[in-house]
């Protein structure tokens, strides 16, 4: 097994990099003291796509979000935002971004509508024109009723909502949203990703971060997967899925004879465990299906069941950061 | 970033303050009745002794006259410590980091924070002289001084509230913003504030007479009894001033270098 095809995703980014991109970073570093929290990082976010850059805690997703959003400069890197360069032309980035932190940013003295007519000012919005996006937001983001409270009184979901909204009172170009649905219930989950999707409807560019495999799957175009500071794989999540070799049939017989018969034509184990049921590898192409089919057919036996397992993001997520924790410690002893 | 940005920034800025203060009325009362009560407390359990130290057989009436000057020093030092508090808290909440990724006026939200707290200093200032005016305290002052003498207070407001903005961002909490500020509450009664430095041993004496309250203080007094002020009005002015420069370089060192969020 070697690491070389999940660098590939990579070479093919760099390659279209001069195409116009809405965030674009070349060998982005950055350390706080001797702990170096990103180390070497390129990517390339194209206009209108979602992008979601994956890993777990203390990968560097906030630092990267940060950096891109003005809140901290990088130690080493080119890195422009709507091809405006974030240290030297931060003001221009900032007039068209919109940030959403890992804690709600809201005013929590400030009723919601109090919040929103805030960023408007803020934005140095005219005020006929403000009034009428503050409805349209408030109506939007299910905030009609709580309009008029203060954000104090809020449940985690709303304040969220809020969140949101306040970000997109300036109709920004690019969005940043860190970790926008840690720590929220599932209904409240679903209820941003539905808005997450809506933005990309307006044409603008989402760059999100998180710890969850199927967020990145529902919401992204492209995934790149943060470890340690460096991307160990970027591409769509089809293409993502394709470097691991992981899938495999899973077929269920109705009795144990007809199990042992199966894992005798198809010379995989009988596992151990209660479930009358086998698992044979594939690469996910068809000519393998047809053979374990016609092994199947060739020696009578009878399946009941019969399901193709697609690998999905937590399979790529754990054999890459598991082989690199593997050459680790190779490199240690 | 032009001219018209930092105004309009601040104004919003203030905006929100002053929403803070009315929805958080907490913060916003103890300046405003903290000089009364004291004003009261002083003049009805002290003033009698005191003011006959002062103009021998003067009593409490001769005290009223002597502390009110002292006591509006002290209503500006009171509003000044909440605005600690409220800058500490505020840099809690995730908001400020909001405010970092847009293209505003990078102090403004500093200057709101003082602006807010100017408009509690001049309620607070104007609520201690209406009650030192009920309770006997008759000013000589011609109208030209009364307002040099608000002017003073509210050069000294602006740099003890630039102070106290750079102790609420240099405290790590809001229990230490609110303790932080403590030594300006004491050093108006190291001062001319409540009694004349001639009664105090040496060597509190000369720190008394060269720290920054003592030639406010005196200035304010003179101005309000329509005396003549002199020099030491001068050094007034340019201890607010060095005051006001120095915080407020401090307080916008302390607020870009700290890590948002």
């Amino acid at each position: 097994m070697t690491t070389m095809p999940a660098l590939d995703p990579i070479a093919h980014t760099r390659t279209t990099a001069s195409s116009p991109a809405a965030i674009r970073a070349v060998d982005v570093r950055k350390s706080f003291g001797d702990n170096v929290v990103l180390d070497g990082v390129d990517l390339t976010v194209e206009e209108g796509a979602v992008f979601a850059l994956l890993g777990p805690n203390g990968a560097g997703k906030t630092t990267m979000v940060r950096i891109l959003a003005t809140l901290l400069e990088p130690d080493h890197g080119d890195i422009r935002v709507a091809g405006h360069d974030v240290t030297r032309e931060a003001d221009a980035v900032r007039d068209v971004i919109g940030v959403t932190g890992q804690f709600a940013a809201v005013d929590e003295l400030l009723t919601g509508r109090e919040n929103l007519a805030l960023m408007a000012d803020l934005h140095h919005l005219a005020r006929p024109r403000s009034g009428q996006r503050i409805d349209e937001l408030l109506e939007r983001f299910d905030l009609v009723d709580a309009a008029d409270r203060v954000a104090m009184t809020y449940s985690g979901g709303m304040r969220r909502r809020l969140d949101l909204a306040m970000t997109l009172i300036g109709a920004p170009q690019v969005i940043f949203l860190d970790e926008p649905t840690t720590g929220l219930d599932p209904r409240s989950r679903r209820t941003v990703w539905e808005m997450v999707r809506g933005l990309t409807d307006d044409g603008t560019t989402v760059f999100l971060t998180t710890q969850y495999l199927d967020e990145a799957d529902r919401l992204a175009d492209r995934v790149a997967i943060l470890d340690g500071g460096r991307l160990i794989a970027q591409g769509t999540t089809q293409e993502l899925k394709r470097l691991i070799p992981g899938g495999r049939i899973d077929l269920r017989f109705a009795d144990a004879a007809k199990q042992r018969a199966g894992a005798e034509a198809l010379q995989v184990p009988v596992p151990d465990g209660e479930a009358v049921a086998l698992q044979v590898p594939t690469d996910g192409n068809v000519a393998t299906l047809r053979r374990v089919l016609r092994e199947l057919d060739e020696s009578g036996v009878d399946v009941d069941e019969l399901a193709i397992h697609d690998p999905d993001l937590d399979d790529v997520f754990l054999a890459l950061t598991g082989r690199h924790d593997e050459n680790e410690e190779e490199a240690h002893s | 970033m032009t001219a018209s940005y930092a105004l309009r920034d601040s104004g919003t800025m203030l905006r929100r303050n002053l929403r803070h203060l009315q929805r958080y009325p907490g913060l916003s009362l103890f300046p405003i009745l903290g000089p009364v009560v004291f004003l009261l407390l002083f003049v009805y359990v002290f003033g009698g002794t005191l003011g006959n130290g002062i103009t021998p057989g003067g009593g409490r009436d001769a005290y009223v006259n002597f502390l009110t000057p002292g006591m509006l020093l002290l209503a500006v030092v009171g509003a000044a410590n909440t605005t600690a508090i409220s800058v500490a808290k505020d840099m809690t909440e995730g908001i400020i980091a909001r405010f970092k990724t847009m293209r505003i006026w990078r102090p403004a939200v500093l200057a709101g924070h003082v602006l807010g707290s100017l408009i509690l200093t001049l309620v607070s200032l104007a609520v201690t002289i209406a009650v030192a005016l009920l309770i006997g305290y008759h000013p000589a002052a011609s109208p030209l001084q009364c307002l040099a003498a608000l002017g003073l207070l509210v050069l000294l407001a602006v740099a003890l509230t630039w102070l106290t903005v750079a102790l609420g961002l240099v405290a790590k909490s809001v229990e230490t913003a609110s303790n932080l500020p403590m030594f300006l509450l004491i050093l108006p009664f190291l001062g001319s504030s409540f009694v004349p430095v001639q009664s105090m041993p040496a060597g509190v004496r000369w720190f008394a007479e060269n720290q920054p309250f003592t030639p406010i203080t005196n200035t304010v007094r003179s101005l309000l009894a329509g005396e003549h002020v002199g020099s030491t009005g001068i050094t007034a002015i340019v201890w607010c001033l060095a005051i006001t420069a120095a915080a407020y370089m401090w307080a916008r060192h302390l607020y870009n270098r700290r890590p948002a969020g």
